[in-house]
């Protein structure tokens, strides 16, 4: 399965609240020493809910 | 391309203030997003807080901002109001900041019917100031100031709203990010007074204390209190216990305040 977007991960603004990777439907994302990774790149449906939900404007979703 | 947040921050503010899975940066971003939604101008649009974590918010939002005295932020935006009925004027603030410190000025701006919208964060405690408990702390949590648990009965933001006067009623959680945009948006173009409770988190001053193990918790819990008006309908009083009702509680329409006040100087300059 191909990605359906691209994530890109501002790590300065990043917390490390986990709520992006929870929520995440196909376990795209994990914490790494706090911040956040993409880790199963291919997995992603482009459904938006880890841009939308993360507090710290971290996340970026673009859409292929 | 993702959505780009970024040209309604002022610049260098990122990252900001708030604690690691507070939900006030997931207000923020409903926000940005319904003030694109209602295509307001930033120079026309005036955004008024007091004092408190969720008071941060105009800070780093390119707009008109005032950051006031605790608890006046209605106040400020009453004269604002008055002084530029063109402009749009939101409110943000807390549960602590607006229900009990600024209890008065939020009852008597709802019951004026001033047309603005006042955005309420409720994460049911005074988190800036070292977790005090605010009117929003649910019976027998616990505070910094209610060590046993707290025995008052809370404030329901939204029946204190309509109770008062306000004519656009509507709460949402920070957990239902798409639905914050659009009742904000519903709020500025409503035509009187519109209040948005937003429920929240505080992990570090509410979760903590209270024996919530992580932010996804917290998360979870609204998503699980939450009921939308129109499903409750359906459902018993057993079912409902322990829920809060979100979506658009109350709307209706009601003369607007600053438009009453240019009549009145009408007649009586006129006469």
């Amino acid at each position: 399965m191909s990605a359906k977007a691209e994530i890109e991960i501002i790590e300065r603004y990043c917390k490390g609240c986990n709520i992006c990777v929870e929520f995440c439907p196909t376990k795209v994302l994990e914490m790494d020493a706090f911040v956040v990774k993409v880790v199963n790149a291919d997995a992603c449906i482009a459904c938006n809910q880890c841009e939308l939900r993360c507090p710290d404007f971290a996340i970026k979703v673009h859409k292929l | 391309m993702a959505y780009d947040y970024e040209k309604s921050i002022r610049p260098g503010k990122l990252p900001h203030i708030w604690c690691p899975g507070c939900g006030h940066g997931i207000v923020l971003k409903g926000l940005i997003r319904a003030m694109d939604t209602c295509e307001l101008d930033r120079d026309k649009t005036a955004v008024v807080s007091g004092i408190g974590c969720a008071s941060r918010l105009p800070g780093y939002l390119d707009a008109c901002t005032l950051h006031t005295a605790h608890g006046r932020a209605a106040a400020f935006a009453t004269g604002i109001k008055m002084a530029k009925p063109e402009m749009t004027v939101l409110c943000v603030g807390g549960d602590g900041d607006g229900t009990a410190i600024g209890g008065n000025h939020f009852i008597h701006a709802c019951r004026r019917n001033i047309n603005m919208t006042y955005v309420i964060m409720n994460n049911y405690i005074y988190g800036m100031t070292g977790g005090q408990f605010s009117p929003c702390t649910p019976t027998g949590m616990k505070a910094s100031t209610t060590p046993y648990g707290n025995p008052d009965p809370i404030f329901d933001i939204s029946k204190l709203a309509i109770g008062a006067g306000a004519t656009y009623v509507a709460r949402t959680t920070a957990f239902h990010a798409t639905q914050i945009d659009k009742l904000i948006a519903e709020g500025i173009k409503h035509k009187g007074m519109a209040v948005i409770e937003v429920l929240d988190d505080c992990p570090t001053s509410y979760g903590r204390r209270n024996k919530f193990r992580s932010v996804v918790e917290m998360m979870k819990r609204l998503k699980d209190i939450a009921v939308p008006v129109t499903a409750a309908a359906k459902m018993t009083d057993e079912q409902l216990e322990g829920k809060v009702l979100t979506g658009v509680l109350f709307k209706e329409e009601r003369p607007e305040y600053t438009e009453q006040y240019a009549q009145l100087i009408q007649r009586v300059q006129g006469a």
